[in-house]
């Protein structure tokens, strides 16, 4: 599967190669099965992992996230009451809580950059690049520079890591009174599971492929 | 090279070729820019190098003030006392929340100083092949771009912990300083580790890097 000799890589046509990105090892890109993985053979970065409905999996859990993430920030988010006093926020009065004065502003933005926007950003730029193909159409325009910028926001997007901070903080502040966990709480949970689903799902080659081929 | 059983591997640059490292796809050498999905095409990245050390130093003159000044301040009855990071960590120890403190001091110390070395380490290597294996290096390389953007966690703990204690004149918690400060700094730390480019991790084959005419130099 990887004869991989000079010569034998001269004669084959560009097209038919692939150059693993993190340590520049060439392969013959050859389509593997559904389900089964092109790796590379010595750094293991997955170069191509196609899965059935791929498209269909992708638009639908992008769609989901999108419909989360606006009850996420809806929805009552977490609470806590103690000695007669009691407090509610959202996500996005959590995220906007700091809009007051100097330094904190940044604060705010970083955040709601972090855990709402690019999320949802990405979102829309998958079902914009992917949903043409999925239904046998052109790619739309710019859908190329579209996932380009997807891809780059990629590390960007930390729900993740806010949940994980929401649960840290959570404990921290029960010495402070009685916390309420509110609905957007578990649908920001769900988001993140999602968001790791459709990762998972997506594979990088076969898209680019399909963008090249029939724009 | 590394060879894997009996099959021996090429890289693109040994070819001739340069890739994409955002598409994976090949191009004749002197190509500058992909056709398939409009990346800029560069064989080895030298500058990458020196584009890493200015970040890691940006990042690090962030790092310092967000542990001398106070992560937040907490006003009891107009009151106000400020917590470090390392300070408030020992605080909640000493009232018992072992498991937040060692949360926070493994994402805000353990891991920002230790992909301060990691990076240091990766790209003083380049240079000096010979210092690990190939493999380890790119283990580490990849830790190190997982594990960075987790540093973020305590920033997020300051933002609901400062959203959610707001009890009027009694009890409130606002972010300090080194809230924004930190953040800056896990933000251009990430981007000297996304700023540094494999494929030199597995060049050290002793021969140094042939000038090919897609290299950027300056
Ligand atoms: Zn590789
Ligand atoms: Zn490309």
């Amino acid at each position: 599967m990887l004869d991989t000799s000079s010569t034998d890589m001269a004669g084959s046509s560009l097209d038919e190669v692939i150059a693993c990105p993190e340590c520049d090892a060439l392969y013959h890109a050859r389509m593997p099965e559904e389900g089964a993985r092109l790796v590379c053979k010595r750094c293991h970065h997955v170069l191509i992992a196609p899965q059935k409905d791929a498209y269909l999996h992708v638009v639908s859990l992008a769609l989901t996230t999108l419909f989360l993430m606006g009850g996420a920030i809806y929805f009552p988010f977490l609470g806590i009451s103690a000695a007669g006093f009691e407090n509610k926020t959202s996500v996005l009065k959590t995220v906007m809580a700091f809009l007051d004065e100097g330094f904190t502003v940044a604060l705010s933005i970083f955040v709601a950059a972090f855990i709402i926007m690019i999320p949802a950003i990405r979102s829309i730029l998958v079902i914009y690049v992917i949903l043409p193909l999925m239904m046998g159409r052109k790619p739309a325009p710019y859908a190329r520079t579209a996932f380009r910028v997807s891809e780059d926001l990629r590390p960007w997007s930390m729900a993740e890591i806010f949940i994980i901070g929401c649960a840290v903080a959570l404990v921290k502040i029960v010495a402070y009174g009685k916390v309420e966990i509110g609905p957007a709480f578990w649908l920001f949970i769900v988001l993140v599971i999602v968001t790791v689903l459709q990762d998972i799902s997506m594979d990088r080659w076969s898209i680019w492929k399909a963008l090249e081929r029939r724009s | 090279m590394e060879s894997s059983g009996t099959q021996k591997l090429i890289t693109a640059r040994e070819a001739g070729l340069v890739s994409c490292t955002r598409c994976s796809k090949v191009w004749p050498m002197e190509h500058k820019t992909c056709g398939r999905c409009g990346g800029k095409l560069v064989s080895r990245d030298m500058m990458s190098l020196q584009r890493v050390w200015a970040w890691m130093a940006v990042g690090l003159m962030c790092y310092i003030p967000a542990n001398v000044f106070p992560m937040l301040n907490t006003q009891v009855l107009g009151k106000t006392s400020g917590n470090t990071i390392i300070g408030g960590a020992i605080t909640l120890a000493h009232h018992g929340g072992y498991f937040v403190a060692l949360v926070i001091l493994l994402a805000s110390v353990a891991i920002p100083v230790g992909k301060f070395i990691a990076v240091a380490y990766l790209a003083v290597s380049v240079r000096r092949p010979d210092m690990l294996r190939n493999e380890q290096r790119h283990k580490l390389y990849h830790f190190v771009e997982f594990i960075g953007r987790w540093s973020m966690i305590d920033v997020f703990v300051v933002i609901i912990t400062s959203a959610l204690i707001q009890f009027s004149v009694a009890v409130t918690v606002r972010p300090g300083i080194a809230a924004i400060t930190f953040a800056l700094s896990v933000i251009f730390t990430m981007f000297a580790a996304m700023s540094f480019d494999p494929r030199m991790i597995w060049d050290n084959d002793g021969r140094g890097w042939p000038e090919t005419g897609n290299d950027r130099n300056e």
